[in-house]
């Protein structure tokens, strides 16, 4: 049965190429050398360069990107004073994040002193408004949240991915690495086998990209709205037949934080466009 | 990419043969879709069975279509747009959905041009067609095809 | 559901002849009533946009009609001739009637 799987997906990855027009294809793509030299690929690639015209001309306008509709709102919601201590998140995020607004974006998850772990930034704004704000956390994949993250990550648009993965982050680094080529579910893959064996090539009708998660919070087609990186976790996992973990799980932050690595140098896009 | 086409006739056989070609996978679970003849009749209502001319209308549309959900779809007819002579309305159409209507829009002179750009849940490959109402009566139209690709994958 | 909020681009100033570009975009979900809730199984009623008007200083000047297969959070992009300043208001109609607006100034040289 999964020799049966492998080998329609193989041919698919053949049969796809031969309408690939994308700038990853005919060479206009950015592409970044990674500068660690236990990175596994010899080139990053945002998805924003696997995808066609129809998908990049959305991304390219910020009036036509549907994800700002989302960010208006956490824009909104980013100078609200909301909970007990009398705090809007604009008051009192900075503290919380432990590095400048502007960098947030480029450098989470990341460890917080105060968290005394790796976290995400759903997991900071959470954490700022239970114990800064007086307010009650958001749920992950909420209106609010993803407005909040979206226009958060927005802040650092155009500066490159760099995250850290050394000295008190290792052991999250090293769990996400574990489980970015570990097989589950019941074909039995791992990340690795679409987005570092497979990118740039077709599987039935999708172009693989690399799977960098530089542009999220992101706009799906698919989801006909903005989803965090966590959903789209979920989602590849239900693909390959596997349970997902709930959000905010702690292996996702880990593989979130490898996957993150994975793009460091990649310029952060959210909130990005996809199919 | 600039798709700029003339009418043609839409057989139910071409229509099959283009889906076929592309690869595509259907929705599961929609139980009927409109087609070349539920455009065709849809046609025939808008202009009370009138001759249908070849004038310009230029379309945007992509060939390919990574997703259904939301494909770009503008025109423009060439018109003066003035008080004598403008394009009172468009009408698109898609002969692959569950029905044929897509959107109508109606033009005044005071814009001074006849486009405009939207965008379209496609259920599959399929036609868009693209039928122009002038002030006096008379039609235009136009049509491309898009690829719909839906993929087994993308979470 | 969330909350129904458009947003408009016009150019606060253009030239007298010159033809400007109108974009707009409105939060809607354009539930086509084909769709099935995924937890309760049931069909989630049709509700959609089904129009858009714009106008400037009250005159209607542009009018779209949209199906349930103009895609969620529907987008719209038209022309207009630029000839005097004035305001524009921008109307979309839900199904069952409610109505969203927005307004837009233009200055004229």
């Amino acid at each position: 049965m999964r020799l049966a799987v492998m080998i329609t997906m193989a041919f698919s990855l053949v049969a796809g190429a031969a309408f690939a027009k994308t700038p990853y294809h005919d060479g206009t793509a950015e592409v970044i050398k990674p500068t660690d030299k236990n990175h596994p690929l010899g080139e990053i690639v945002s998805g924003y360069d696997f995808r066609k015209a129809m998908i990049r001309d959305v991304q390219d306008d910020d009036f036509e990107n549907p994800a700002m509709l989302v960010v208006d709102h956490g824009e909104e919601l980013w100078g609200t004073v909301d909970g007990s201590a009398g705090k809007s998140l604009s008051q009192a995020f900075e503290g919380c994040a432990e590095v400048p607004l502007d960098v947030v974006g480029s450098v989470y998850p990341r460890f917080n002193n105060a968290a005394g772990k790796v976290i995400s930034l759903e997991q900071v704004i959470n954490m700022c408004r239970e114990t800064a704000m007086g307010a009650k956390p958001y749920k992950w994949e909420s209106r609010d949240m993803l407005g909040i993250t979206a226009y958060i990550r927005m802040q650092s648009r155009g500066s490159r991915v760099n995250v850290a993965v050394d000295g008190k982050a290792s052991a999250a680094f090293e769990r996400g690495k574990k489980l970015y080529y570990q097989r589950v579910g019941q074909l039995d893959m791992s990340c690795a086998h679409c987005h570092e064996d497979n990118y740039g090539n077709y599987i039935r009708a999708d172009m693989l990209s690399q799977g960098n998660i530089n542009g999220f919070p992101t706009y799906r087609l698919k989801w006909n709205g903005v989803g965090s990186t966590h959903r789209r976790f979920r989602g590849c996992m239900k693909n390959i037949r596997a349970k997902p973990l709930p959000y905010g799980h702690e292996d996702y932050v880990a593989l979130e934080l490898y996957t993150a690595w994975r793009g460091n140098g990649l310029k952060v896009e959210a909130p990005a466009y996809r199919n | 990419m600039k798709q700029t086409k003339q009418f043609s006739t839409i057989s139910r056989r071409h229509a099959l043969a283009m889906l076929g070609a592309a690869g595509t996978a259907v929705f599961a679970g929609v139980p009927a879709y409109a087609d070349g003849a539920a455009v065709a009749a849809k046609i025939k209502g808008l202009t009370g069975g009138k001759s249908v001319g070849e004038g310009t209308i230029e379309l945007d549309l992509p060939e390919i279509a990574e997703n259904g959900n939301a494909v770009k779809v503008a025109f423009s007819v060439d018109s003066p747009m003035t008080a004598d002579n403008y394009v009172k309305a468009v009408h698109v159409m898609a002969d692959g959905n569950p029905t044929p209507d897509v959107a109508s829009f109606n033009f005044t002179p005071a814009m001074g041009a006849c486009s405009a750009s939207t965008r379209m849940r496609l259920a599959k490959t399929q036609n868009i067609i693209v039928l122009a109402e002038m002030n006096d009566g008379s039609f235009k139209q136009a049509q491309a095809t898009v690829k719909v690709t839906i993929g087994g994958c993308g979470g | 559901m969330a909350k129904i909020k458009p947003r408009v681009k016009v150019p606060k100033k253009a030239a007298a002849g010159e033809i400007i570009e109108i974009k707009a975009l409105i939060s809607h979900p354009m539930h086509t009533g084909r769709a099935k809730d995924k937890k309760t199984g049931k069909k989630i009623p049709r509700k959609i946009i089904n129009k858009f008007v714009a106008s400037f200083d009250g005159q209607d000047v542009f009018t779209a009609n949209f199906e349930p297969a103009v895609s969620a959070n529907p987008y719209i992009a038209f022309p207009f001739k630029a000839s005097k300043s004035g305001a524009f208001t921008f109307t979309w109609v839900e199904d069952g009637g409610a109505e969203f607006t927005a307004s837009k100034k233009m200055t004229v040289a």
